[in-house]
């Protein structure tokens, strides 16, 4: 059932959409900068989002430490927490068979789920409110958080800078090197090591201004949360072409709009809402196996 | 410079080196020549760290090089050009020189002039994803992203396999040049005859094992080194 709507509240549902399609794009990057250099699919990573909400949370919420303190620190700690987990569960798989690497993200995946719920309760926490953030403002007819308008700009310029760093800078000719031939780009006198640290470093934190912002947005931090989010994530990245910076907010963008407006435009279906990920997903791989801006795989002999 | 004493490496049991001693002086072209599995890949691959060994000694300049790693090795001045050229595909040849480069901090402005004059191709080409040159142009580029790091010891995997005779020509020339500017040079090839041209120092490798060793004129008029190649790549057909 198709219902009537003005334009007013279309183009809410568009800076909606844009929003949390953004959102969704911060965290594919992860996925697919991480996929793009291991060849691993970082079922972790969806939870290192999550301990990254926890972080703010602890530092607004309980220690009250102010907020752009906290923001520092939260990316620190989760850069931290991504980094070691590279260094701990999967540097020492580097050279075993792929499939014992995923298992081991699997593995990491549970226990920082297991932990945050031992840790911090399996009750939701409600995440303080931003005033600044979350007060709406007004636009003409058209009502709007600040921070839905905050999310894409700030997704944009890391997309830039990201791009730039990937494209223009040593260290990114380096990961591009890497993620094609681990062993001539050591013959290069990279050091592989370091390489894949900083890609974990990039990856988790960008997962951790996505929690910050996220939590904004949704202000309610739970130890489970990382777990749809991951998984629709990792779709983004799929979508878009894994291994591809642009393919993963694409793919973000994609999944945020098709959500908000398949829930705007058909509100009986809104139960399904996280559905729409799965079915974007399999529509896309049939047609385009290696994702929108993927590359078709040639090996050339 | 480089010293090989009584190396052996195994892969999963089978013994691909089975302890073999190479030396290559300063200033000189020295060859491996030998047949498909002879060990000849293998033991390029121990000397810059990527292959575990499992003992011997391979010294350069008197420094033990085994257990160290492959970014420290190539610090020193080693370089290898891999079998099957191995060129970054999504890098342009541009980024591929620079890469070639990057453990130095200098400027590489004349480098790169340099070997855009030994390869005119790759200067045209410069903006070029690597992936979409010919064989024989990723094997320059290969060679020149090799120069970039400014090596003392130039080590090659059959820089001739699956190219046309004439560029095959045009990179041993290189070769001798780059030679005679001083590179030391350490050369592995399936077409022995090539290679006994320019080489000082020959060694044959069969099965794991130097069996045969001489000057490149020598090995060159050696009937038997003649006979045994063309026995050997009929043996690898069948």
């Amino acid at each position: 059932m198709v219902v009537g709507m003005t334009l007013e509240t279309f183009l809410q549902q568009l800076i909606n959409g844009l929003s949390i399609g953004s959102l969704y794009a911060l965290i594919a990057i992860g996925y697919t900068m991480v996929y793009g250099i291991l060849r691993l699919i970082n079922f972790a990573h969806g939870d290192i989002f999550m301990m990254a909400a926890y972080f703010t949370y602890f530092g607004i919420a309980v220690f009250f430490l102010p907020w752009y303190v906290t923001f520092f620190i939260t990316i620190v700690l989760t850069i931290l927490l991504g980094v070691g987990i590279e260094r701990f569960a999967y540097r020492p798989l580097r050279d075993a068979p792929k499939t014992s690497l995923l298992i081991s993200a699997i593995g990491v995946s549970f226990l920082l789920e297991n932990l945050a719920t031992y840790l911090f309760s399996g009750k939701p926490q409600a995440f303080p409110n931003f005033p600044l953030m979350t007060n709406p403002i007004n636009f003409g007819s058209l009502t709007v958080q600040p921070v839905s308008i905050l999310i894409p700009i700030v997704t944009f310029f890391i997309m830039i800078g990201l791009l730039f760093l990937i494209n223009h800078t040593k260290v990114g000719m380096a990961m591009r090197a890497v993620s094609v031939d681990y062993d001539t780009a050591k013959l290069m006198g990279i050091k592989i090591n370091g390489v894949i640290s900083s890609t974990f470093a990039i990856g988790s934190g960008l997962a951790a201004v996505g929690a910050i912002l996220w939590c904004m947005k949704y202000p309610s931090v739970l130890p489970l949360m990382g777990v749809v989010i991951g998984l629709k994530c990792f779709i983004a990245a799929v979508i878009g072409g894994i291994g591809n910076v642009k393919g993963a907010v694409l793919g973000g963008l994609i999944l945020g709009f098709s959500e908000v407006l398949m829930v705007a435009f058909f509100p009986a279906l809104t139960g399904y809402r996280d559905a729409v990920a799965f079915i974007i997903l399999i529509i896309i791989l049939l047609f385009l196996p290696n994702g929108l801006l993927g590359k078709k795989q040639v090996e050339k002999v | 410079m480089l010293k090989i004493k009584d190396l052996q490496v195994s892969y999963g049991g089978i013994e691909a080196v089975k302890g073999i001693d190479i030396e290559v002086p300063d200033g000189s072209i020295v060859t491996l020549i030998g047949a498909n599995g002879a060990g000849k890949s293998t033991t390029l691959r121990s000397i810059v760290g990527l292959v575990k060994t499992k003992s011997g000694s391979i010294t350069y300049n008197d420094e033990e090089l085994l257990g160290m790693d492959t970014t420290k090795i190539v610090g020193k001045g080693i370089t290898l050009v891999p079998e099957g050229r191995h060129v970054f595909p999504d890098l342009t040849v541009f980024e591929n020189l620079k890469i070639g480069a990057y453990m130095r901090k200098d400027s590489l402005d004349e480098d790169i002039k340099n070997i855009y004059g030994l390869f005119p191709r790759l200067e045209e080409r410069s903006w070029q994803q690597a992936g979409t040159l010919s064989g024989g142009e990723q094997q320059m580029l290969a060679v020149g992203r090799a120069m970039m790091s400014r090596p003392k010891l130039l080590m090659m995997d059959e820089p001739s396999l699956g190219l046309a005779p004439l560029i095959v020509k045009g990179i041993f020339d290189i070769i001798e040049t780059l030679n005679k500017e001083g590179i030391t040079i350490l050369l592995i090839e399936q077409n022995a005859n090539m290679a006994l041209k320019i080489a000082d120092y020959a060694y044959v490798l069969e099965t794991g094992k130097i069996t045969k060793q001489g000057t490149g004129k020598e090995l060159l008029s050696d009937e038997s080194i003649k006979e045994a190649y063309l026995g050997k790549s009929q043996r690898k057909n069948k």
